[in-house]
């Protein structure tokens, strides 16, 4: 398939993980955060660790939007369903994560709450007009590459003047997170969570543009290289990390030019600067309360802001006992170091939200990636039967 | 043909208007509607005879009897309609067992207010496609619940076939170092109907895939009597289908990514929807394990039938006690393949 296959390509996989091979310095270890649960799923599906030399490793990070969201805002949006009023937008991946006693929407769902599935914010806009004597809630989530169609619809039904619709805005921002987690202590204690350079985000990248990361590559000395999300973007751009550490740069580059500028989508950016403002602080699952790291509605647009319109407080909740999402999705645990991995917490039946979305680096490891376990041949042949 | 009785066919009931609890209250209205739709259209000697149960002398050999339930959404989509996949859906099942599918039973349920008019084009699609099967339907069911408790129609199919002497295809007959065969490309079924689900819709000229498998079969086991593993990977798709027969016969299954028949289309479909092919369903598709020795025969006599033009060696059996499926991907790793959890949701980025 054009514009897909090319950038899957098996030989030219082959010949950048040569040239992987050849440039590590095999006296070093290369610890390459990828920030976005894209590249999480990229890396597993096809296999890129496979491909990669021994002292190169992934460290996964908290770019899943589903997983970030803290499990009080769930609980919020659950009791919004519960409304008989409301019908509830939501994108898929939301459906199956866990809230509160183990609630979800899927089960929200199955008990009679109205909650759809939506793939786009006109969806739920085509939902609201449709229904004008019922409450349209849309569950609005995910980093800066879903927050522009958020401020679309807004700016719709302000012109419209519809009264049915409104908002429970969830989005976050990426540089603040990445900030955060280089500013933890885990990252600045030498030897608890190494991280020496990022694969920087591709689809947030195409809205805020390569600037942001600029400061943080300068102020803490880590290389940042905006990559896309097939395999073949994902190796150039850890090539491209492995140069820069061995020259000792440590600068932002841009993987993903056939998308990404600097500047970024200004357009996009003035539409968000419009419609959202920054909230003082906003929490995240793992990583706790960070400063000015989501939006909130502005004044102008109050009126269809559910969180306004609902009274919804949020209130803190605990994750699951023995839960290490929140290590996970700060990158300073695996997966596998998760007691509760693989034995009650299944994609089937998830109790952290890490085992949700297939950008999840708990889903992306057991669905794909599980047969690589301590002392398995990871591709058992037919020899070893005979 | 049979003459019918002139009082019935077509004449004192219009196939106008729509279902009524009527039509299920087993009096007068529903008489005939089974005589006007259901006798009429299937129309053929057992269920003729007018009984609650059709009779027949069992033919010598093993029977095999299966049954599904077909609850589509859409109820008419590119390639086919709920008629057409009740009757290819359960000859599949039963010519899975390497059978030659005899008879076939249906079962409808249908909503209160369903047109008359669609439920005729159901009947006549369901009549062509056993006809032209030639496996009949002879016994059957109808019943009416109120609007609101079903969707426009389900409608269950129960089939029986016999299995030829010498054959004896099973799940758990796959052993390491047997080649997996697959007749074509995948996802075309699930496509096509996601192409027109109301708040999905987007153009394609993908069509179901839905067909009767069971002149397919019947070269197979013909040719290669001693075929170890026949399935259909409707529902959770070609992924899923291979964890159950992994399980069943404790082994694993390594796939090579690039050897398995995909359309353009259906990839494309699938990329923007965020949803992989390897689970989405297929009607009239299947997977195929027999012995490396027996390969070779068996994918000539595929490719010779026009339901198999497409069949290619997918992967083969392998050794592992975990019976995990795993694939070479054209971009040369390697992944586990699972089975599919829950419904597939599209991703948020």
């Amino acid at each position: 398939m054009k514009y897909v296959d090319e950038f899957r390509a098996g030989d030219l996989a082959q010949g950048l993980a040569a040239a992987i091979a050849r440039e590590v310095d095999t006296s070093h270890t290369y610890n390459v955060m990828e920030f976005c649960g894209g590249h999480t799923h990229a890396i597993f599906r096809y296999g890129v660790q496979d491909l990669m030399p021994a002292n190169l490793r992934f460290v996964h990070g908290p770019g899943c939007p589903v997983c970030v969201l803290p499990i009080g805002r769930v609980d919020n949006a659950l009791e919004l369903a519960g409304d008989p009023r409301v019908i509830l937008c939501t994108y898929g991946d939301m459906m199956r994560v866990p809230a509160t006693g183990r609630r979800s929407m899927l089960k929200a769902k199955a008990e009679g709450a109205d909650i759809r599935m939506i793939y786009s914010t006109q969806d739920a806009l085509r939902i609201a007009v449709e229904n004008p004597d019922r409450e349209v809630v849309l569950f609005a989530i995910g980093f800066e590459t879903t927050t522009p169609p958020t401020a679309v619809v807004l700016k719709q039904v302000a012109a419209a003047g519809l009264k049915n619709f409104s908002v429970f805005c969830n989005h976050v921002l990426t540089p603040a997170a990445i900030t955060h987690i280089l500013e933890s202590p885990e990252v600045r204690e030498i030897g608890t969570v190494a991280i020496d350079g990022f694969l920087g985000p591709s689809h947030v990248s195409s809205v805020i543009g390569s600037q942001p990361y600029e400061f943080f590559a300068q102020e803490y000395q880590r290389p940042v290289v905006i990559a896309g999300f097939e395999p073949l973007d994902v190796m150039q751009a850890t090539l491209m990390i492995v140069r820069q550490l061995n020259e000792g740069r440590h600068e932002v580059e841009n993987q993903y030019a056939r998308v990404v500028t600097r500047e970024g989508n200004r357009k996009a950016q003035a539409l968000v600067a419009e419609v959202f403002e920054l909230r003082p602080s906003f929490e995240w699952r793992g990583l706790g309360l960070v400063p000015y790291s989501a939006l909130r509605i502005r004044r102008q647009f109050a009126a269809f802001d559910a969180e306004l319109r609902f009274g919804i407080e949020t209130k803190p909740a605990r994750d699951a006992k023995s839960c290490e999402c929140p290590s996970i999705l700060r990158g300073a645990k695996k997966p596998t170091d998760c007691k509760l991995f693989g034995t009650v917490c299944t994609p089937e039946s998830p109790i952290g939200s890490c085992m949700v979305s297939s950008e999840g680096a708990c889903a992306a490891y057991w669905t794909y990636g599980r047969f690589r376990q301590p002392g398995r041949p990871t591709a058992p042949s037919t020899e070893a039967a005979a | 043909m049979t003459a019918h009785d002139a009082r019935f066919v077509g004449g004192t009931i219009p196939l106008s208007g729509s279902i009524d609890m009527m039509h299920g209250s087993g009096g007068r209205a529903t008489a005939e509607l089974v005589q006007a739709l259901f006798v009429r259209h299937f129309d053929n000697p057992m269920l003729r005879a007018g009984n609650d149960q059709a009779a027949f002398q069992p033919p010598a050999g093993r029977l095999v009897i299966s049954t599904d339930g077909h609850v589509v959404s859409p109820l008419f989509f590119p390639g086919g309609d709920i008629g057409s996949l009740a009757v290819h859906g359960t000859i599949n099942d039963v010519a899975m067992a390497g059978a030659r599918p005899l008879y076939l039973s249906a079962a409808f349920i249908l909503e209160q207010g369903f047109p008359l008019a669609d439920l005729e084009r159901i009947v006549v699609s369901m009549a062509a496609a056993s006809r032209l099967a030639g496996v009949p339907i002879v016994t059957g069911d109808t019943k009416v619940v109120e609007r609101g408790k079903g969707d426009g129609v389900f409608i269950t199919t129960t089939g029986v076939g016999v299995v030829p002497e010498g054959v004896d295809v099973s799940g758990d007959k796959a052993r390491p170092g047997d080649v997996i065969l697959l007749n074509g490309s995948i996802g075309d079924h699930g496509v096509a109907i996601l192409s027109k689900r109301e708040n999905l819709a987007f153009e394609t000229e993908i069509r179901s895939d839905s067909a009767a498998l069971h002149g397919l079969v019947a070269d197979m086991v013909a040719a290669v009597p001693g075929i170890r593993v026949l399935r259909d990977p409707t529902r959770g798709g070609l992924a899923s289908t291979l964890n159950e027969i992994a399980q069943q016969s404790r082994v694993g299954v390594r796939l090579d990514e690039t050897a398995i028949p995909m359309k353009a289309d259906v990839r494309a479909a699938c990329e923007l929807l965020g949803l992989d092919p390897l689970y989405i369903a297929n009607e009239g598709k299947l997977i195929a394990i027999c012995a490396p020795g027996d390969a070779d025969r068996l994918l000539a006599v595929m490719r010779a039938h026009p339901l198999g033009r497409e069949t290619a060696v997918i992967g083969e059996v392998v050794a592992d006690d975990l019976a995990f499926v795993q694939m070479r991907t054209a971009f040369g790793g390697v992944r586990m393949v699972d089975w599919l959890a829950g419904e597939q949701l599209p991703r948020i980025c």
